[in-house]
């Protein structure tokens, strides 16, 4: 699907573009292009610190973050937990995929480097080193 | 997003199962409670404080334990002299940190880390950066085979030749070959991108489910529902980045090389087909 569609096809519209995925009401696969690169022109302040602090010149790994839906609500998912973490609700979201993408990478940054993140405790109870 | 209607033909069949979703975590999260950039139980180590390991008399375990030793005390640049090819060196970093090893690794080097900058200036053995979470690997000459099995994020870079199944069920990330890559590379290949500047084996990208891979000289053939797509300016303008972030150049002009993507005819993503099969039989 890449590109093919326009960039924001998961925002315009309900994802349910194929005669199986119309006929079931629901999209198959995930609810964003997961082969979008992201623009760099958009990286945040604080994306910029993040790459800089650890000493790499592009998003890394966060390349393969995007901003997704869970229950129709905006969310992203974090691999750690294996689960998604659901955008706050007063955060107001871009109309572009790109943005949301950007903003997305920056609160699971928050999300998993914060001392609340259910790791943290599995850590305490089952690390070994 | 505009809402999923649910009132479909399925459910006037009464076909409808559960719902496929994750498990959602909200009430943890404040977007301004965290001002972290490392995870809360790194080690605090700096860049500029540098140590030195000698692992010829060392085993693995020995040399990675030493790793973690100066990195508690905050060193952040470590160079592994006479590493040897052992096995598992270099495994579970995860933090920041720049690592460098004089020589050759054996298999599963480098495994499993989240974080760290690391360079080897010789070889790698079999499943090098296997499942691989952040950071960046450079290998400066050849990699065995399954370089990077699964990974799932981080750059995984190997300037020489790589062997068969080069990202074996690869989750994310990028994994770039300088030179040729082997048979079935991005075999159940399932998002990421792979880049390989040289030839590519047989049965490339076989049953991938997603994910792209970018290929600078031929292929000897496709693998089951990987089919050709189109490059597009993002796709240029990512590819000369990256590249030249680690010095390499694409053959023929990064808008000659050829984009690789699933067809997903072999998709059968649907909660419905449990249904479907038990109205069936």
């Amino acid at each position: 699907m890449a590109y093919e569609k326009d960039i924001n096809h998961f925002i315009k519209g309900d994802g349910l573009d194929s005669e199986r995925e119309q006929t079931i009401g629901q999209h198959i696969g995930y609810r964003y292009d997961v082969n979008l690169v992201p623009d760099y022109e958009r990286l945040t302040p604080f994306l910029k610190n993040y790459i800089e602090t650890m000493g790499w010149t592009d998003l890394n790994w966060l390349e393969d973050v995007h901003m997704g839906y869970e229950e129709s609500r905006p969310a992203v998912f974090d691999r750690n937990i294996n689960g998604w973490v659901t955008i706050p609700e007063e955060i107001d979201l871009p109309d572009n995929q790109q943005d949301r993408d950007m903003i997305a990478r920056e609160l699971l940054i928050k999300f998993q480097m914060s001392p609340k993140h259910p790791m943290v405790d599995l850590r305490k109870a089952y690390a070994k080193f | 997003m505009a809402e999923l209607d649910q009132a479909h033909e399925s459910y006037e069949l009464g076909m409808h199962t559960e719902q496929l979703s994750g498990r959602t975590q909200q009430v943890f999260f404040s977007a301004e409670e965290s001002g972290n950039l490392v995870y809360p139980w790194a080690p605090v180590v700096d860049f500029e404080k540098s140590g030195e390991i000698d692992a010829e008399s060392l085993n693995q375990q020995e040399v990675n334990a030493e790793i973690r030793r100066l990195m508690s005390e905050g060193i952040g640049t470590i160079t592994v002299r006479n590493p040897g090819a052992k096995h598992s060196l270099g495994v579970g970093i995860l933090s920041r940190l720049n690592l460098h090893f004089d020589g050759s690794l054996g298999y599963f080097g480098c495994g499993l880390l989240d974080g760290p900058n690391v360079t080897v200036s010789g070889r790698v053995g079999w499943s090098c950066g296997e499942n691989m979470m952040a950071g960046t690997v450079l290998i400066e000459k050849n990699g065995g085979s399954t370089f990077g099995a699964a990974i799932r994020g981080g750059d995984l870079v190997c300037k020489g030749d790589v062997g068969s199944r080069t990202g074996i069920d690869q989750k994310g990330g990028t994994i770039i070959v300088g030179g040729r890559a082997g048979a079935f590379s991005g075999f159940m290949m399932q998002r990421g991108r792979m880049v390989i500047l040289g030839d590519a084996g047989k049965n490339l990208g076989d049953s991938m489910y997603d994910g792209t891979i970018y290929v600078g000289g031929s292929i000897a053939d496709l693998g089951v529902d990987a089919v050709e797509g189109e490059m597009t300016d993002l796709d240029r303008e990512w590819l000369t980045r990256k590249l030249a972030q680690y010095g390499l150049e694409a053959p023929n002009g990064v808008e000659n090389m050829t984009k690789i993507v699933s067809g997903k005819q072999l998709w059968n993503y649907d909660n419905l087909e449990p249904t479907e099969k038990k109205l069936v039989l």
